[in-house]
């Protein structure tokens, strides 16, 4: 089996979000980028499954501008064997990127493409459903248990009124939830070593894809803020200021 | 223009956030037809008819709808989607596994998650786990959207007369099969419209030390929640979890337990209108979001607390 993983390269989770004063988007220079959380639990999946010797090939692709390909090396230094960086460049929307992979699918002819299940910089959480629609190829999105048979996959979803249980037939694309499964760290020999791997380049014009938004931005702005709360000095206290004070109990 | 909304329910009965959808849908238009797929789902199509803000029920009835797949509904709601402007469902994890496959289908730059319509083309929705909200406009033909459910007031239920049209199906998708669900049944209120949350975080040490907290929801006749810290760590399971990856929730009141206050946890309980953080770091980013911060342990401030709540006799249910 071959597996494709995508992977997207954000602002990390760590860094407090800044506007930008035009309203034109949030402030991404100088900030620490890295590669979208639950992404690193789609490679982490995908290489536990081909050391596991269900897999033959892991392939890391993403789609963006020329320091995306960090995250597909960073991929490659913890297991996944080549990569591939789409160049496009600009504001790309699930749709765009959706299309982008389903150019790519069609020549390299995965069993399976892991990805996260959303990203934490647009949190749209579209990208794996709508590949999978443009493929129609069966979907398990929120993936926190993968069971690899014959042919298909035992798949687990977190859904909202607990976990669900579906089977998939390959091909299939998954997306993955944090709980898949605990993303390992890279060695320092594997990131030297994953600078020797190939990775191919190819662009988003070169597909045919056109990746121009649809949607119009209009602002973006700081959400409200709330006001300061206080310190309450003892839980008496904090009972009678909610009681009489807040009036919620 | 007219909206065609996906109901989410349980061949039975609505799912309570299709209400908070339909709020949503009747701001973006009046004529507003509701979609029910399913099997023996003739009660949640009444269900449906009866919202008075729904002018049309469409009911799709089918063995092969008895369980949702996204992969089963989605060439049925495509069949009758054509006469439609805009396709709306909640951006719940019903929601969310849908609406991607159908507007990828349509050729539609989906809009995900929206907090307010401004107008039929222009939505609010929040980015960077809620630390900058974006106004944005769709310029395609027609529009896929969903909708944040605790962001619109649930619609009235009652009263309505719509009228029901059986629809067509489509064929059944044979690559994915329903296994199985494990879904957890609570009496207590549900974590999404609970008027009062109590959640825990990794302070709570274990699992069993939960309990402190249930004996104070049992009294408040709140919705348990928990950070993802927490969920990871294996003391409660992950239908709980609060957050940017897990559930938005707006109570009246939040109460977090033990939850330093990560911006993915701020992400689903901010908008709450009252918040209460009790930790016994000081310096824990949860006080800056918190009405009334307790710097404390929790060991011994939840003990004292279900006490003086146990004093009160005026508890709201």
């Amino acid at each position: 089996m071959k597996i494709l993983v995508a992977v997207k390269r954000v602002i990390d989770y760590n860094v407090q979000i800044r506007v930008k004063e035009d309203g034109s988007g949030v402030v991404t220079d100088n900030v620490k980028m890295s590669t979208n959380p639950p992404d690193d639990n789609a490679v982490e999946e995908a290489v536990k499954i081909k050391e596991a010797g269900k897999a033959t090939e892991v392939v890391a692709i993403t789609v963006g501008e020329e320091k995306a390909q960090e995250t597909v090396r960073k991929a490659l230094a913890v297991g996944a064997d080549r990569g591939i960086h789409v160049k496009a460049e600009g504001i790309l929307e699930p749709l765009a990127v959706s299309k982008i992979l389903q150019k790519v699918v069609e020549k390299e002819k995965p069993d399976l493409v892991f990805m996260g299940k959303q990203a934490i910089d647009d949190d749209c959480n579209q990208t794996g459903q709508m590949l999978a629609a443009l493929l129609n190829w069966p979907q398990a999105t929120f993936a926190s248990k993968i069971d690899v048979k014959d042919k298909s996959l035992e798949v687990t979803r977190e859904v909202d009124e607990g976990l669900e249980t579906i089977s998939v037939n390959v091909p299939a694309i998954i997306t993955c939830d944090l709980r898949l499964n605990e993303p390992r760290y890279a060695s320092l020999p594997n990131i030297m070593k994953a600078k020797k791997k190939p990775l191919e380049q190819l662009s988003a014009t070169d597909l045919g894809i056109d990746t121009k938004p649809r949607i119009e931005q209009i602002k973006v702005e700081e959400p409200p803020k709330r006001k300061a709360g206080i310190k309450v000095g003892s839980v008496s206290e904090l009972v009678q200021k909610l009681k009489n004070e807040a009036k919620v109990i | 223009m007219s909206v065609l909304l996906i109901a989410e329910h349980n061949n039975k009965e609505l799912k309570p956030f299709t209400l908070n959808a339909i709020t949503a849908a009747s701001q973006i238009d009046q004529e507003l037809h509701i979609l029910v797929i399913g099997y023996n789902a003739d009660n949640a199509a009444k269900a449906a008819s009866s919202v008075p803000l729904v002018k049309k029920v469409i009911h799709i009835d089918n063995s092969i709808y008895e369980n949702y797949l996204a992969e089963n509904f989605t060439p049925a709601i495509i069949k009758h989607a054509e006469n439609y402007s805009h396709i709306i469902c909640s951006a719940n994890t019903f929601g969310k596994n849908l609406m991607p496959r159908i507007a990828a289908l349509m050729d539609c730059s989906q809009i995900s998650d929206i907090i307010k319509v401004v107008s039929p083309d222009t939505f609010l929705r929040p980015i960077y786990a809620g630390n900058a909200f974006a106004t944005v406009k769709s310029n395609d033909k027609k529009k896929c959207v969903t909708i944040r459910p605790t962001s619109f007031d649930a619609a009235p239920s009652d009263g309505g007369t719509a009228e029901i049209i059986k629809g067509d199906g489509a064929d059944e998708f044979t690559l994915t099969k329903f296994v199985k669900k494990e879904e957890i049944k609570s009496d207590r209120p549900e974590l999404g419209t609970a008027r009062i949350v109590i959640s825990g975080g990794r302070g709570m040490q274990s699992g069993d030390n939960f309990k402190l907290i249930t004996a104070i929801a049992d009294k408040l006749n709140a919705a348990i929640g928990a950070s993802r810290a927490a969920v990871d760590a294996g003391y409660i399971t992950n239908d709980h979890q609060v957050g940017q990856t897990g559930k938005v929730v707006v109570p009246d009141l939040y109460i977090a337990v033990g939850i330093s206050g990560a911006i993915q946890h701020l992400a689903g309980m901010k908008e709450s209108k009252v918040i209460v953080a009790i930790n016994k770091d000081g310096e824990a980013p949860i006080f800056s979001v918190a009405d009334y911060g307790l710097e404390a342990d929790l060991f011994e401030a939840l003990p004292q607390f279900l006490e003086e709540l146990n004093k009160l006799n005026t508890i709201q249910k």
